[in-house]
């Protein structure tokens, strides 16, 4: 028989110490965890959308505010993404189509240089308002993953749909009807 | 047909522990020991299982099997068959087989020892290796699974599932993807099972330690079974690291091993607990003190170890926002919070039976300096925990995204590393108890004078005036005389009172006392990275520069010399452009040098490949700029100095050499336990 | 005092003073004159334009810099498109005469705090500097009270005994190896 080692148990104490050590390493875990959640998110997809303000590359400053009761499709680019370039015939497209209905169209220009997004607009012939995404504060706050992404706001100011990813023309139609029309 | 039955074996292997773990519980609450047994079967089961599911896995990343997800995804046809097989950890879903089986088979070596001493642990270290074994199999079958195939839906759609969707044909794509080419470098082909040897290795001193704690058991049996685990783990995991750190130097083309970087970082963590694990197991040893704290770090590096396996797995681009980000995410960040949760929950509900026979008595003494030593380590952990997290942190609470780099890192643990040089250097010559501190002076004397004798020839002859720089060399030179005059005085003690010479005493000293002196052989290693690490940050140079052919780039007393450039087409799917340069030093020619770019046209991927110029003083490293047009006014080239580098990568090899020293098994002690039948007492003197 | 004399007597020396201030004014009016006319002129002989930078001071500043769309990619060794043309702007804004602290600055408006190598040291971000210590300094102060109240008095200090000879040292040594084998 091996000598034994255990000693008798004795009941826990609740002591101050203890209600430390569980307090912070609870607290630890439900910051990680509410972090965790909160980065699992992805980008917004219902509700308001958020507020911005874009100074165009024109010097023009468009609040978010100012375009309640429209249409408005927020669309995220770069000069260096190649599928966004894909899709800017049809956003320019969709753009001149829409204008008679008062569907605003914004590009917000995501972490890129500008001569290289002027010569890109210049390239696909854009008209309508871009600027660029000034300390990806605007990017940051719909939290998209990458570019290109579109987001589509109705007339209340709520978030209608979501595209990831380079769109066509038929898609935006498709999107934008009813929306205009209701 | 093979990739259901290579699901249907980890499902079966997933069934088995959880019998096992069933069947442990059951055996210890209705005190039957055939069902514990069982439950050890169970878990020496678990083996062939998983061996056969990889085996039907490797089976198919080895022909071609393109309509499963994971092989279309990790290889290609043009890929060589060395490269087939080790992409089977190319991948997350294919690493987790790995890691899976990893741990099963040294489940079963565990299994295998005998237990007649130590039969109440038995169960609970079944169930806690179970659980780990357990919890990585479900990742595999139910979250990321390897043998997912491609169905086209009647709608077009192209889908991945195990069964086969209503309506749905089988896809078959023509080829697959290949392995990332980064990761086709023998760095990369050894790491990651390296590291995942290190991390499993780790679970088993965990799951002593839990035994232990469950059992109500004060002594420091569990760690004496587990010391040569936890050795072995910590010299698979220092490996790893060091792999890792040669391939990034190799392959990724940026001058440099070790970017801090969150992957990185989190493979580091469980290596920093591990060290001060290893050195305070030493004080429960010796003096029954820190049972308590000792607890503490074996939970913490498991704990890590877990968070390490998820961060590190071959997903090159992982980063705490992939971890954060991904499906896995959640389920992981569950195991380890309840992981840490019970262990504290047990750990306090023992608190008071743990508490300890002795007291630290002297700040000088080797347990309170082992302390420090613990106290240095687990700063170094907390100040790299934070780092990682902190950008989660900060875009949790204030919407920004920041970026916690380098500069944080160095200014942050290099004063701590250096402490723990210092300590290096003064704790071999502590005295367990009490040290008085005459002692102490007496026996550092000479190490000390001949180490600023050092500093000074470096400050004359090297001509150096950075105060971190010299802190390290000085540093390292002291630790080094210190351990070297030990072995000196130790053998030289040795060869007075027993008729030996000086060389065979030393053997024979090292032969009786492994741990010890295969410790001082590590920390000898360690003063060599140490000073690899030091003259390669402190004084590296870099310089880039466009040349045409024939013309020349100088960096320091070299020169480079752009001779020809040429390109070609493999028959692996990739261009290459090569260029040979040679290089000068003072006006002679003294190497040539072949950096390479090769572009992988089917991954759209780039590599570069350094031309190297390896010598004692340092590397002249050498890359083709990936991203420059060669044209014919010239190649850009990018060019650095990397004083001392070769230092590290010598020194890595001392580590690992001490570290087998001091795993290594004494062959008496196995004789004495052979010799004694297995089922009677022997005293317990290990 | 003075003599009163006639305002015809005072006017001289006054108008001589008038007419030597007068010269000075015109003197030194003359020389700022031809001073900022010279400088002016400089200023429209167009300045030599400053060098290229040289790709080493580009990667100088962009070493202190971070991709903004990959994660922990510095700006110098970024192998992308994207990565290009920041390298082109920070070579442009050197040329132009900024300060590396002023690109970066520039940098940071544009794109974010996360640019930055180590967060700047203010708001929330100051956590990131002070929890380490803090963690250091809270562990080395329970490291203390751990030893402190068992630490010997002096008196039982001075009654150790004094440094063992050589052989003493080999004696320990044998048992120490006794007792690992």
């Amino acid at each position: 028989m091996e000598p034994s080692s255990r000693l008798p148990s004795r009941a826990p104490r609740i002591s101050l110490a203890r209600l430390v050590v569980w307090g912070s390493v609870l607290a630890f875990l439900t910051l990680m965890g509410f972090g965790l959640w909160r980065t699992q998110e992805g980008h917004i997809s219902r509700g308001l959308a958020p507020g911005f303000t874009l100074t165009t590359f024109d010097g023009q400053a468009i609040h978010s505010s100012d375009l309640q009761g429209k249409v408005v499709v927020v669309n995220f680019w770069a000069s260096w993404c190649t599928p966004c370039g894909q899709e800017a015939p049809d956003l320019q497209a969709a753009f001149q189509q829409y204008q008679k209905s008062g569907v605003v169209f914004l590009g917000i220009d995501y972490v890129d240089t500008e001569p290289q997004a002027r010569a890109y607009l210049r390239q696909f012939g854009i008209t309508y308002p871009n600027g660029p995404d000034l300390g990806t504060r605007i990017s940051q706050s719909f939290r998209i993953g990458g570019v290109p992404e579109t987001y589509f706001i109705d007339r209340s100011g709520h978030v209608a749909s979501v595209k990831i990813g380079p769109t066509t023309l038929a898609e935006l139609q498709s999107i934008l009807d009813p929306l205009v029309a209701g | 047909m093979l990739p259901t039955l290579g699901y249907l074996l980890l499902a079966t292997a997933f069934l088995v522990c959880l019998y096992g773990i069933g069947a442990s519980i059951h055996g210890v609450l209705a005190r039957e020991e055939r069902w514990i047994l069982s439950a050890r079967n169970a878990m020496l089961l678990s083996w062939p299982l998983i061996t056969l599911s990889a085996l039907s896995l490797i089976w198919l990343l080895l022909t071609n099997h393109f309509e499963v997800q994971f092989v279309w995804s990790v290889t290609s046809r043009s890929m060589p068959t060395y490269l087939k097989v080790t992409s089977l950890w190319g991948g997350q879903a294919g690493s987790l087989v790995l890691w899976s089986w990893l741990m099963s088979a040294f489940a079963s070596v565990a299994a295998l020892r005998r237990w007649d001493r130590d039969r109440e642990f038995l169960p609970w270290v079944v169930v806690v290796v179970l659980v780990t074994l357990a919890f990585f199999l479900s990742l595999a079958l139910f979250f990321d699974n390897p043998f997912s195939r491609f169905w086209q839906a009647s709608n077009g759609q192209t889908l991945a599932a195990m069964f086969p969707p209503a309506g749905a044909v089988p896809l078959i794509p023509s080829d697959g993807q290949g392995l990332n080419p980064l990761l086709r470098h023998p760095g990369m082909i050894l790491h990651p099972p390296m590291l995942y040897l290190g991390f499993v290795s780790f679970v088993i001193p965990y799951s002593f330690g839990m035994a232990a704690l469950i059992t109500r058991r004060s002594d420091d049996r569990w760690i004496r079974l587990t010391r040569r685990w936890t050795l072995v783990g910590w010299l698979f995991l220092s490996l790893g690291l060091v792999l890792g750190a040669r391939w990034s130097y190799d392959v990724l083309g940026w001058g440099g091993y070790w970017g801090w970087d969150p992957v990185e970082i989190a493979a580091f963590m469980p290596w920093l607990t591990g060290t001060a694990f290893l050195h305070s197991v030493m004080i429960q040893e010796k003096r029954g003190m820190l049972k308590r704290w000792n607890m503490v770090l074996i939970i913490l590096t498991y704990a890590l170890v877990i968070f390490a396996t998820f961060l590190t797995r071959s997903g090159l681009l992982s980063s705490v926002h992939a971890f954060a980000q991904s499906s896995i995410g959640p389920v992981f960040f569950v195991f380890i919070g309840g992981t840490c949760i019970i262990s504290l929950a047990l750990l306090l509900s023992r608190w008071d039976d743990l508490g300890g026979e002795e007291h630290l008595t002297s700040l000088l003494s080797r347990e309170t300096l082992f302390l420090v030593n613990n106290l240095l380590f687990l700063s170094i952990v907390v100040a790299c925990f934070w780092g990682v997290v902190f950008p989660l942190i900060s875009q949790l609470f204030t919407g920004q995204q920041v970026t916690v780099g380098p500069p944080f890192y160095q200014r942050t643990t290099g004063p701590l590393f250096a402490g723990l040089l210092l300590l290096m250097g003064i704790a071999p010559l502590s005295a367990w108890g009490h040290t008085a501190l005459q002692n102490l002076g007496r026996l550092i004397l000479r190490p000390f004078l001949l180490s600023l004798v050092l500093l000074a020839v470096l400050l004359a002859v090297a001509r150096l005036s950075d105060p971190g720089a010299l802190l390290g060399f000085w540093l390292a030179g002291l630790v080094a005389l210190v351990t070297l005059d030990e072995f000196w005085r130790s053998a030289s003690a040795r060869s007075r009172t027993h008729p030996e010479a000086l060389p065979v005493a030393l053997w024979n000293l090292v032969a009786r006392d492994r741990r010890r002196y295969g410790g001082y052989v590590i920390h000898l290693g360690v003063v060599l990275m140490a000073i690899g690490i030091v003259g390669s940050q402190f004084f590296q140079q870099q310089t880039q520069g466009t040349i045409a052919q024939g013309q020349e780039i100088q960096l320091g007393p070299y020169a480079v010399r752009h001779d020809s450039i040429s390109e070609w087409t493999t028959n692996d799917q990739r261009d290459v452009t090569r260029a040979v340069i040679a290089v000068f030093h003072g006006g002679n020619q003294v190497a040539e040098l072949h950096p390479r770019r090769d572009y992988y046209f089917v991954a759209q991927q780039t590599m570069t490949i350094p031309g190297v110029y390896s010598t004692v003083q340092g590397d002249l490293y050498l890359i083709l700029v990936g991203w420059e047009p060669i044209a014919s006014n010239g190649a850009t080239f990018k060019i650095y100095w990397n004083p001392l580098v070769n230092f590290l990568w010598c020194g890595a090899v001392v580590f690992i050499l001490g570290t087998l020293v001091a795993a290594w098994p004494d062959p008496e002690r196995r004789r004495s336990r052979a010799s004694a039948p297995h089922w009677s007492y022997v005293p317990a003197k290990q | 005092m003075f003599p009163q004399s006639s305002r015809a007597a005072r006017q001289g020396p006054a108008i001589r003073r008038q007419l030597a201030s007068l010269f000075w004014i015109g003197f030194l009016g003359g020389w700022a004159g031809l001073l900022l006319a010279r400088g002016h002129a400089v200023a429209f002989q167009a300045p030599a334009p400053p060098p290229t930078p040289s790709a080493d001071q580009v990667n100088a500043v962009a070493r202190q810099l971070y991709c903004p769309v990959c994660a922990n990619v510095p700006l110098d060794v970024c192998p992308t498109q994207a990565c290009e043309q920041w390298r082109a702007i920070i070579r442009e804004e050197l040329g132009q005469g900024w300060t590396p602290q002023q690109i970066k600055d520039y940098f940071v408006q544009a794109y974010g705090e996360r640019v930055l190598a180590s967060p700047p040291a203010q708001g929330l971000n100051l956590l990131v500097y002070v929890l380490p210590p803090l963690a250091f300094v809270l562990g080395a102060y329970f490291l203390y009270r751990a030893v402190h109240p068992w630490r010997r008095g002096p008196g039982q200090a001075e009654s150790t005994p004094p440094s063992p000879p050589e052989d003493e040292y080999a004696r320990r040594l044998e048992e120490q190896l006794r007792k690992r084998s």
